[in-house]
């Protein structure tokens, strides 16, 4: 009994910070907008969460500066795509090189240095619930407010939004800041829960897995819950497979959480009813006013 | 009783300038409330971006608006909403992923309560005679009910002025009768309507006043009833117009094009299915394809060229050859040639030059074009060349970029580069669509001209005006069905209205009640 509330926790754990970043990188896709930097901005989040924690000796003030860091990663790419109107393809790829490069640069001292960890109750940290919470509460957003609505509006036509007199460009750089702190706050809690410590590119491709969850959700954010849970599953599950050492190489088990994604995804994108109802048509698409 | 100012709205000595192109030059209107005035122009003259600027979507260069004989500035459209102007787009402002009822809420400012407005949308949708269900996802929608989603938005503000930008272009001509009673009681209501159309009918039957415009200038304001078609046409041209004229007595000869019972499934939630379409096109003949758009013309021009390979051989056949399950190259390769709607992107490269983008379609087709895999650059815009002169393609460059040229030059270019093959069988989605008049007549003939050398032709178009002017023949698509077709002297605008509405489920009906 005490085994299975142990697994469960450990898959919280593992999920939580997927759920974080897809839930963001959700909202800024709904909006029209494509940011393929979330695992630049979680690991800057990672880096300066850590660092703030350390020299604070508060992991909640760690949390706060991991929320900036990823905050301020999505607004400088919030001003290359939404005000300079680079390509958000290429620009998202771009962020995540840079914060990969930065945080390596940035953390170079903290390396090896041991980490101040976030209380918890017995393996239960408050962030477990927060990320349900948040669910719920994108969800209750995005489908029972106008503001909500209005961000539906801008991602499904935002020729159209902008005809009828709304700001594009407000509204997107919003989304995207929420993404961005969303993302922050998922490194942070890599770096101050899930292994309290700085490694450089700790992140390991999550930041990609919760992107290719915003699909697999097809951009619901209840799905986005069960999704990540699956996944946390997952790679909760190629671990302790390791340790009965049956005779399966481990690198095929570490393997094992991004070949479901690209199976998931594969599977999902086959299913065209599925994903273009909910698709935000204008996803990646540069807006320029008329004028 | 106080009387109120004389005019609603006027417009006085408006300019608007884009880059070097004068879209407004010196435009002075005046409209009084309860007048449904007309703006009447050819594709280009000017209209939409008056009505833009009316509506605070964009901001005119010099010049002044007075609303109701006060000077105003039009800031956004919001501010025109405050001011209560309305505006229906030619190209829906909606937003096909969310309801009825969301994307009226989008329009609305105040307190946003998904419930009452519910109610108040099918109140007001079933007053005014435009029946709505407010959770229906748009897409889901006809392009009538979609409409009538734009309506009723504007009615909800309760507009002393709206604006209706060519609302009959997508309309049955049923939907049509529908929509001139609800805007003449709206009249009646003492709310004025500026009316855009290039279709002199309509004007002349709804409208009170009649604004012309030509090259962004206002070159006449009339009284309608005082006017004729031809007087109104001439005009809106500023000359007269080349009519289209056929050998009405066309010899069908042996069926080139042969569809047996044709099937598609849909691709997507918002896409149709098409349902055991049969259809003979004989040489000789023009057969047209009338239809409101959104009923399965798209998918039908795919099934046709073979952008989408169908299951079996047999539902189509070129010249008695089955050809069902083979792609665009073996179809063009049996002497077929394809038309798609969307001239730049799909029937041409924006960023590549016409002699390639004559390539790009006849690569297969003419063995002189590629040799030992090899582009026969000279041979191609020997071609070009030809179709640029036969069809007066106008163009700044000697091969320039298919996105330099504007619209119906294109357009010309396009549809040239395909006739130019003389091919046996030929499919048009749209000819003239958003084409200035001019070059529609020349593209029209052109086609005509085809089919009398003996080659079939199968034209998709919503423009019923177009379609009585080509065809010999007419069939009418509707949710994925087509009709029978009719010889063209056999069936009038209102029969064709019926069978766009779709008839054959109206009938069903009807036997099911009966049984």
């Amino acid at each position: 009994m005490d085994m299975m509330i142990a697994v469960i926790l450990t898959i919280m754990t593992a999920a939580t910070p997927l759920l974080l970043a897809a839930l963001g990188e959700l909202v800024v896709e709904r909006s029209g907008v494509l940011n393929l930097g979330v695992e630049g901005m979680m690991v800057m989040g990672a880096v300066c969460g850590f660092g703030a924690a350390l020299m604070t000796g508060s992991p909640w003030l760690g949390l706060f500066a991991s929320i900036a860091a990823g905050m301020f990663m999505s607004l400088l790419f919030g001003f290359l795509t939404l005000s300079l109107v680079s390509n958000q393809v290429a620009t998202g790829l771009a962020l995540t090189l840079l914060g990969l490069g930065l945080s390596g640069q940035i953390g170079e001292s903290f390396v090896g240095q041991p980490g101040v960890k976030l209380p918890n109750y017995d393996g239960f940290d408050p962030l477990i619930p927060f990320a349900i919470l948040l669910a719920w509460g994108v969800s209750w957003f995005l489908f029972k407010t106008k503001a909500g609505l209005v961000v539906r509006a801008v991602g499904n036509s935002h020729a159209s939004a902008h005809a009828m007199g709304y700001h594009v460009i407000r509204v997107r750089y919003l989304c995207v800041l929420f993404g961005g702190a969303c993302a922050g706050l998922a490194g942070g809690y890599l770096s101050l829960v899930y292994t309290p410590q700085w490694i450089e590119n700790m992140t390991s491709g999550r930041g990609w897995i919760a992107l290719a969850l915003v699909v697999f959700a097809s951009w619901r954010p209840w799905r986005t819950v069960a999704g990540a849970y699956l996944f946390g599953a997952i790679s909760i599950l190629a671990f302790t497979v390791q340790t009965f050492a049956w005779g399966i190489p481990s690198q095929f088990l570490s393997m094992l959480p991004y070949l479901v994604t690209i199976i998931a995804l594969v599977v999902i994108s086959g299913n065209r009813m599925l994903t273009r109802a909910n698709t935000p048509a204008c996803l990646g698409q540069p807006f320029v006013p008329d004028r | 009783m106080n009387r109120g100012p004389e005019y609603l709205l006027e417009a006085l000595h408006v300019v608007k300038v884009f880059g070097t192109l004068r879209a407004n030059d010196d435009v002075t209107l005046k409209v009084k409330p309860g007048e449904i005035h007309a703006f009447l122009g050819e594709n280009g003259a000017g209209k939409s971006t008056l009505v833009k600027m009316i509506y605070g979507a964009l901001q005119p260069t010099s010049g002044e608006f007075r609303w109701m004989g006060q000077p105003v500035t039009i800031a956004n459209p919001a501010a025109a909403r405050k001011l209560g102007i309305g505006m229906v787009f030619q190209h829906f402002s909606l937003f096909e992923a969310l309801t009825v009822a969301e994307n009226v809420a989008l329009a609305m400012p105040g307190d946003f309560d998904m419930a009452k407005l519910s109610e108040k949308i099918a109140r007001v949708s079933k007053e005014y005679g435009l029946p709505l269900a407010p959770t229906a996802t748009v897409a889901d929608l006809s392009v009538g009910e979609r409409q009538r989603i734009e309506i009723v938005r504007c009615l909800l503000q309760e507009p002393k002025l709206l604006i209706m930008d060519e609302p009959t272009a997508v309309l049955t001509p049923q939907e049509a009768d529908q929509l001139f009673v609800t805007l003449t009681r709206l009249a009646k209501e003492g709310c004025a309507v500026i009316y855009i159309s290039h279709r002199l009918e309509e004007v002349k039957r709804l409208c009170h006043n009649v604004t012309i415009l030509r090259h962004g200038k206002v070159v006449a304001n009339v009284d309608p009833a005082r006017e004729n078609a031809a007087s109104l046409a001439k005009l809106m041209v500023g000359g007269d117009i080349h009519v289209v004229r056929g050998n009405r007595k066309h010899a069908a000869g042996d069926v080139r094009l042969k569809l047996d019972r044709l099937s598609l499934d849909p691709d997507g939630p918002f896409a149709v299915e098409l349902k055991e379409i049969s259809l003979d096109v004989r040489a000789g003949e023009v057969v047209a394809i009338a239809g409101v758009a959104g009923n399965g013309q798209s998918e039908f021009f795919d099934a046709v060229s073979g952008e989408r390979i169908l299951h079996r051989d047999s539902m189509l056949q070129i010249d008695g050859k089955p050809m069902g399950r083979a792609g665009v190259n073996a179809r063009r390769k049996a002497g077929a040639a394809f038309v798609p709607e969307e001239r730049l992107g799909h029937g041409a490269v924006p960023a590549f030059s016409l002699s390639e983008n004559v390539i790009l379609t006849r690569h297969a087709s003419d063995k002189s074009l590629i040799r030992s895999g090899l582009v026969q650059r000279g041979d191609a815009s020997g071609i070009s060349h030809r179709v640029i002169k036969d069809f007066d393609v106008r163009k700044g460059k000697p091969d320039p970029e298919a996105r330099s040229l504007s619209g119906g030059n294109l357009q010309k270019f396009v549809i040239g580069r395909e006739l130019d093959r003389k091919p046996g069988m030929l499919v048009v989605n749209q000819p003239t669509w958003g084409v200035d008049a001019g070059a529609s007549a020349t593209i029209r003939q052109a086609i005509i001209d085809l089919s009398r050398q003996g080659s079939a032709v199968l034209v998709i178009s919503q423009d019923l005006d177009e379609i009585f002017e080509i065809a010999d023949r007419i069939a009418v698509i509707s949710r994925g069905q087509l009709s029978d077709a009719y010889p063209a002297d056999k069936l009038t605008a209102e029969k064709t209205g019926l069978l766009m509405a779709g008839e054959h489920e109206i009938k069903e009906v009807r036997h099911a009640a009966g049984a």
